[in-house]
């Protein structure tokens, strides 16, 4: 990372699995980045105070909340968002079972959900219902109810563990 | 919203830190895990000059076990801890108070430092602190300080942490055989700040409660040790009168705050009830031992 002004600096990060190098704004933060630089405009912007979880994206390897890092904190970091992770088709069972069950309506808050369920998923670790609500406890969803999510990530996590 | 303008260095070495925090004093704000700091840079409830970066310092990451404490460094995150072998064997009432804390991607970030410098009144973290009776470690360009948990926690948002001083690390003494802890919260939903909040440290002999340390936060300024109730309750055997004293004892240990969650009577009902349930639990644990 080189420091510009005060204002901007320069920094490298993987996204996606692409080497990018971009000058941003020390206060912009990683969503802004890659929606408004990379066009990955798959990450939503819901609250941007780390509320509802729209924003989630993953950053070395775990989920974390895009709108409270800063663009220049991702500096060297690999990142992942909801593109890079329907490419490597790493969540394509639980988006087959999200479509089946309708787990989403508008799909605002759905990159979101994939992100985190995608953690809980790749732990190959079981989970109760009640666990599956825990852990997607910081990902707010204003349509479906979450029954239908729970319901989709369920299914997913049973196909995977009976392989 | 987007967060205001202030320049941003990422600190390369402690001593780094300690010459911004002196130079820019209460203009700068250390930036750690950023849970509690972004949000209220993006609703400009703060404008800081300055960000400090503080996540790559090596020297402040890790979680260790030595001579009867565990170290916990300041930038250890919340999902460190709670994976944490050392903690889950030494630190049980802090395993248990993990998974209170936030949700997943916030865990992943937040760090121990800033939640304990944070100190918000309901936050997990100082309440554990607090009830273990650990010791926070600072330090700034004038040297070293260790402050007693005790000592720390001042007031709303307020800690005895001075703004040209870093937390580097927390040392909290091991849990001793033959004790046992209880952590219990309620919250509206999981992972929400809790509205009443205890935690418990005991050492049960038989029936006899020989000594326990009651922490409650959540309903007032800060986490309260309280002392009364631990009075009342020291050397008793746990039944329906030392129960009845407890639980009259935090009318004066407690002074809660009305807020958003609730008012002051309803809180201190809470915590009440949080006593009895936790008291419980402590006996049975004992037991079950
Ligand atoms: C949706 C949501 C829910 C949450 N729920 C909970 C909850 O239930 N319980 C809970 O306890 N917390 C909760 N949090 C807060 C979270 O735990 C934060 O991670 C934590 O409070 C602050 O840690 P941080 O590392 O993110 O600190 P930052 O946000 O980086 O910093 C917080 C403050 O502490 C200062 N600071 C940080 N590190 C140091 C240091 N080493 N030395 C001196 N000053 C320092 C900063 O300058 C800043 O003023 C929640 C956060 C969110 C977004
Ligand atoms: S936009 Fe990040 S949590 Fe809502
Ligand atoms: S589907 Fe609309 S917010 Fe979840």
């Amino acid at each position: 990372m080189t420091m510009n002004t005060e204002d901007t600096a320069e920094i490298t990060c993987t996204v996606n699995g692409e080497r990018v190098t971009r000058t941003v704004r020390v206060r912009q933060h990683l969503v802004d980045f890659l929606r408004g630089e990379l066009q990955l405009t798959g990450s939503h912007l819901g609250c941007e105070h780390g509320i509802c979880g729209a924003c989630s994206v993953r950053v070395g390897g775990v989920v974390v909340r895009g709108c409270l890092m800063l663009a220049v904190q991702a500096d060297g970091a690999e990142i992942v968002t909801i593109e890079g992770l329907t490419d490597s088709e790493e969540v394509a069972d639980l988006q087959e079972n999200f479509v089946a069950r309708n787990a989403l309506q508008c799909g605002f808050c759905t990159p979101g959900m994939l992100m985190t369920a995608a953690e809980l998923l790749a732990s190959g670790r079981p989970a109760s219902r009640e666990q599956i609500r825990e852990f997607l406890s910081g990902n707010f969803c204003r349509c479906t109810g979450y029954h239908a999510i729970v319901d989709a990530v369920e299914a997913t996590l049973r196909q995977r563990l009976e392989g | 919203m987007k967060a205001p303008r202030f320049s941003y260095v990422r600190a390369e070495s402690l001593e780094q830190v300690f010459e911004l925090l002196k130079q820019y004093g209460e203009d700068a704000r250390i930036l750690a895990g950023g849970q509690s700091l972004i949000p209220t840079l993006n609703m400009r409830l703060s404008q800081p000059a300055i960000l400090i970066d503080i996540n790559r310092l090596d020297m402040l990451k890790g979680i260790s076990a030595g001579d009867g404490a565990v170290r916990i460094g300041a930038l250890a995150r919340h999902a460190e801890v709670a994976e944490s072998p050392v903690i889950a064997a030494r630190l049980p009432l802090i395993a248990a108070a993990m998974p209170h804390v936030a949700h997943v991607a916030v865990r992943n970030r937040g760090t121990f430092g800033g939640s304990v410098a944070l100190a918000d009144p309901a936050a997990e973290m100082p309440a554990c602190v607090l009830a273990l009776g650990g010791t926070l470690v600072v330090a700034g360009a004038r040297g070293r300080r260790e402050i007693a948990a005790e000592d720390f926690f001042r007031g709303l948002y307020e800690t005895a942490r001075e703004p040209d001083e870093i937390l580097v690390e927390v040392r909290v003494p091991t849990e001793a055989p033959g004790t046992v802890s209880v952590f219990l919260e309620l919250a509206q939903r999981h992972g929400d700040f809790a509205i009443a909040g205890l935690a418990c440290h005991a050492r049960i002999e038989g029936d006899t409660v020989a000594d326990a340390r009651l922490v409650y936060f959540a309903s007032e300024d800060r986490p309260r040790l309280a002392k009364g109730a631990m009075a009342a309750l020291a050397g008793k055997a746990w039944n329906d009168g030392t129960r009845a004293a407890v639980i009259g004892a935090l009318t004066d240990d407690l002074d809660p705050m009305t807020n958003l969650d609730g008012g002051a009577a309803m809180k201190l009902h809470l915590q009440r009830v949080l006593t009895g349930r936790a008291l419980d639990a402590a006996v049975a644990q004992a037991r079950a031992a």
